[in-house]
């Protein structure tokens, strides 16, 4: 620790501190334009200026000095900094007009206007007239693909952009040419941005240069309605923070939770939006004669009713999609329970995991966090990158704070890191867990080795036996004991842990998802929202969702539900943090809240749902599981149960692992019907096809 | 009754000032106008009705900030926008003025950059029915062109005092 006095007041900080940070500490407020505290230092805005004494005689970057960097006086005394003085004033008027010569003077037409570090600096520490009277620079607007526009007259080289797509991203597809005046940030022959990530940098430009092209001119920072809540595109659950204008949603951004996503999120969560507008399920609509026609929510419930009355219990069935919330889970597993019936799986994907062989079995139980701390990682049938892109942000992170080993078995595509490729398939997991490969060593040396199992892994027919093999490999080099459990399990759905939590799984001689959609399984299918499942022809398919997707198309009854911006739901992330999105805007039409729809629906039938607010069906909720009652916290799973898990064993297959995302930008409904998400995925396709000629 | 008060009511005096005092008037010019034939002088700070203008190239100069939308107390003025067709600059796609709620502040004026919003000096739009009072971009911009020589020397004779 180290003394510094930062406007007449003394503390402590770490020796390794910035100036800026330091002064941070001491309550005073350094503006900046380059420094970011998650990218590396560049120090070339110049904004950071302060007054040391005990340092060179003139202004110094507070962002580039160290306190350690700092002489004390003559006897022992402290350094002192100032940043209110007259000298530290002028200097930061002096570079706010620099600054201002070439930056154009259209606030009115930026979208940034209105939450623009520029504008608000300018009216903090700028002097208010301009002397500068020549031509401004003029530069030429680059294309860095459909999600970033760019206006780059309006760039101040702060190389955030770059820094970013660097050192977080990993893809570095920017850079600046020239220099001085000269100086323009650009890719490379102008080819679009090939990050899942590089949404980011328009939260990270301080100016309107880099700015979100679906977004472009829709609303105001000042319009907007802000509702914090949680993504559902992938099993993190980023903390998000939904903008909406009335009743449409305008825009996605990130939130700071250190434990998930940092600030960061991928392209998917950001630029949805498009998606909760196009191709939305907005009345109820009843088959007949082959085609679906719109229907009242009466007529449907009673065409529903019929069937069920009509079925016996163990003909009806149920599977959970990728995006319901705990509560909708909830309300159909006790509508099911009610009917009699076993037919319930929250596993539209097919997965192996299971909810009898513990929480531990399941969840990323070194926690997202946790990779921080991990000296030895193997990746195992995933491709993070795309199956949870701000985690494997998070492994490159690791990466580049130290030395790690990262082992892939798997498909060998680029994580934006160096990797051992040990192999393809499970004979190379058989190989690790039987000590025949040498980098069972590297895992059995490291203090905290992370085994992170992919859905790729879970999804075949042999996933038990793999997650057995997993698991044994975990046990036998040391990855479960105190204090840490090296055991993880990546999931691509966000109701996924959600649903195992609840215990979706088939009951006693139950069918499962995959036996459920199959031919003649059953005369009734519910479908809450899953839209991956190919379900065979015979059954009366009940869909209840947002989208007209797959379910949708094969649905006899569709019912109309509430996006996840549209309820307030719980959603368990991965690594089993609870947490509750919340309502951002209002369902179209007729559409309502899913338990809602299954309350309505289950008096109809003749079952009666015992509650009649989401209030109420949240406490009977936490009286029967109360593990949901504690938003924010993270479920711990009993590593004792992997034990068991790893001694089920079983026949692996020789088969390949492949990543269970294929495409990242369409894998669901939502993103399915958003045009942006359409381009990227059209434009991430062709990239693969240029690389490959 | 006195010598002086017994001449003024011999000769008359208050009847014949009085009749010099209203031929007087009768003479002088009229202060009221003979409206609608007749209009009063307005101030080029007059605030009338509104109009959307064009650059004398046919241009629209609305380039939708939405300062007008953010300031206007009453929250007459409704703005949706987007890039345009043809070249994707930032236009409006809808600019909606309730003229029932507007309160003729003048503030949308004075926050327009581009001197696109204007209140003009045209203050004869009543109407019979209040929906003729929502005013949309259609009939500002036609507003616009029909005002514009006024607007254009009232902005011009108040350059000076801004």
């Amino acid at each position: 620790m180290a003394k510094i006095i930062v406007d007449g007041k003394e503390i402590d900080v770490p020796a390794e501190f910035t100036l800026l940070q330091a002064c941070e500490e001491a309550g005073a407020e350094i503006p900046r334009f380059c420094y970011h505290e998650r990218l590396s230092i560049a120090g070339n805005c110049r904004m950071c200026l302060v007054e040391v004494k005990g340092g060179p005689p003139k202004p110094v970057a507070s962002c580039a000095m160290g306190v350690r960097d700092l002489r004390p006086g003559p006897n022992g005394e402290p350094p002192v900094v100032f940043t209110r003085s007259p000298m530290v004033k002028r200097a930061r008027e002096g570079v706010m007009e620099f600054l201002l010569i070439n930056h154009p003077l259209d606030c009115p037409i930026c979208d940034q206007g209105g939450e623009c570090d520029l504008q608000d600096q300018a009216m903090a520490y700028g002097v208010d007239t301009s002397r500068y009277a020549e031509n401004k620079r003029a530069v030429e607007d680059k294309y860095i693909g459909p999600l970033v526009k760019t206006s780059m007259n309006r760039c101040i080289h702060c190389t955030r952009c770059i820094r970013f797509t660097t050192e977080v991203a990993g893809v570095p597809d920017l850079g600046a040419i020239g220099r001085g005046e000269d100086m323009e940030i650009t890719t490379y022959l102008e080819h679009a941005m090939r990050s899942e990530l590089q949404g980011n940098v328009i939260d990270l430009c301080p100016v309107g240069a880099l700015t979100s092209k679906p977004y472009a001119f829709q609303a105001r920072p000042w319009e907007l309605t802000k509702t914090e809540s949680i993504d559902v595109m992938d099993g993190l659950g980023s903390a998000i923070r939904v903008d909406a204008r009335g009743r449409e949603v305008m825009r996605i951004l990130p939130r700071t939770n250190d434990a998930v996503n940092e600030e960061w999120i991928s392209d998917k969560t950001r630029f949805i939006w498009d998606g909760l507008r196009r191709q939305r399920l907005d009345r109820p609509y009843l088959r007949e004669n082959g085609k679906l026609r719109p229907a009242s929510w009466n007529e449907a419930f009673a065409a529903i009713a019929m069937k069920v009355k009509a079925a016996k219990p163990e003909r009806i069935g149920a599977i959970v999609g990728d995006l319901a919330s705990v509560e909708d889970s909830f309300a159909l597993k006790l509508l099911m329970e009610k009917l009699g019936s076993a037919n319930i799986d929250g596993r539209g994907d097919g997965t192996a995991l299971d909810p009898k062989g513990g929480r531990a079995s399941y969840l990323f139980n070194a926690t997202i966090a946790g990779i921080d701390d991990a000296d030895a990682i193997l990746i195992v049938g995933s491709n993070p990158r795309i199956e949870g892109s701000v985690l494997n942000a998070r492994i490159r992170k690791r990466w580049r704070s130290g030395p790690v080993s990262i082992g892939l078995i798997g498909e060998a595509v680029d994580l934006t890191y160096p990797y051992e490729y040990l192999g393809a398939g499970p004979a190379t997991l058989t190989d690790l867990v039987n000590g025949d490969h040498s980098f069972t060593k590297v895992l059995a040396e490291a203090k905290r080795p992370l085994i992170i199992l992919g859905q790729g892994a879970l999804t075949r027919a042999d996933g038990a036996a793999v997650q057995a093999l997993a698991a044994k490999l975990a046990l036998a080099v040391g990855a479960v004991k105190d204090g840490w459990n090296g055991f993880s399990v990546l999931h691509t759905a966000a109701s996924r842990v959600g649903s195992l939590e609840l215990g979706l799984v088939p009951g006693e001689g139950g069918l499962d998802a995959r036996a459920m959609a199959g031919a003649d399984a059953l005369d009734v299918l519910f479908l809450l929202g899953a839209d991956e499942a190919e379900v065979a022809p015979g059954a009366f398919v009940v869909y209840q969702g947002t989208h007209g997707d797959n379910g949708a198309h094969r649905a006899d009854v569709i019912l109309p539900g509430a996006a996840y911006t549209e309820k307030s739901g719980t959603y368990v992330n991965t690594e089993g943090r609870v947490q509750l999105a919340n309502r951002a805007a209002f369902p179209p039409g007729d559409a309502r809240e899913d338990w809602a729809i299954l309350r309505a629906l289950s008096d109809v039938i003749g079952q009666r749902l015992p509650f009649d607010s989401l209030s109420q069906l949240r406490q009977t909720l936490y009286a029967t599981y109360p593990e949901f009652a504690d938003i924010d916290s993270v479920l711990v799973g009993d590593p004792a149960g992997l034990a068991a898990v790893a001694a089920a064993g079983g026949a692996v297959s020789e088969a390949a692992f492949v990543s269970a995302v294929n495409d990242f930008y369409l894998t669901n409904p939502i993103a399915r019907a958003s045009t942006v998400m359409a381009e990227c995925s059209a434009l991430a396709l062709g990239v693969v096809r240029q690389a490959a000629e | 009754m006195g010598l002086d008060q017994a001449a003024r009511s011999l000769f008359l005096k208050e009847f014949v000032s009085a009749f010099f005092l209203s031929m007087r008037y009768f003479f002088k010019p009229k202060a009221t106008l003979n409206y609608p034939f007749e209009k009063g002088e307005l101030s080029p700070r007059f605030r009338g009705e509104h109009a959307l203008r064009r650059y004398p190239n046919g241009e629209e100069r609305c380039i939708a900030c939405k300062l007008c939308e953010a300031i206007c107390p009453a929250q007459a003025i409704t703005i949706e926008a987007g890039p345009r067709r043809n070249d994707g600059t930032r236009r409006t796609t809808r600019y909606d003025i309730d003229m029932v709620k507007c309160i003729y502040c003048g503030f949308c004026q004075e926050a327009c950059p581009v001197d696109a919003i204007v209140e003009g000096p045209n203050f004869e739009f009543a109407v019979e029915t209040r929906e003729e009072l929502y005013y949309d971009k259609e009939r500002l911009l036609d507003n616009g062109a029909r005002w514009e020589r006024d607007i254009a020397r009232n902005i011009a004779s108040d350059a000076p005092y801004r």
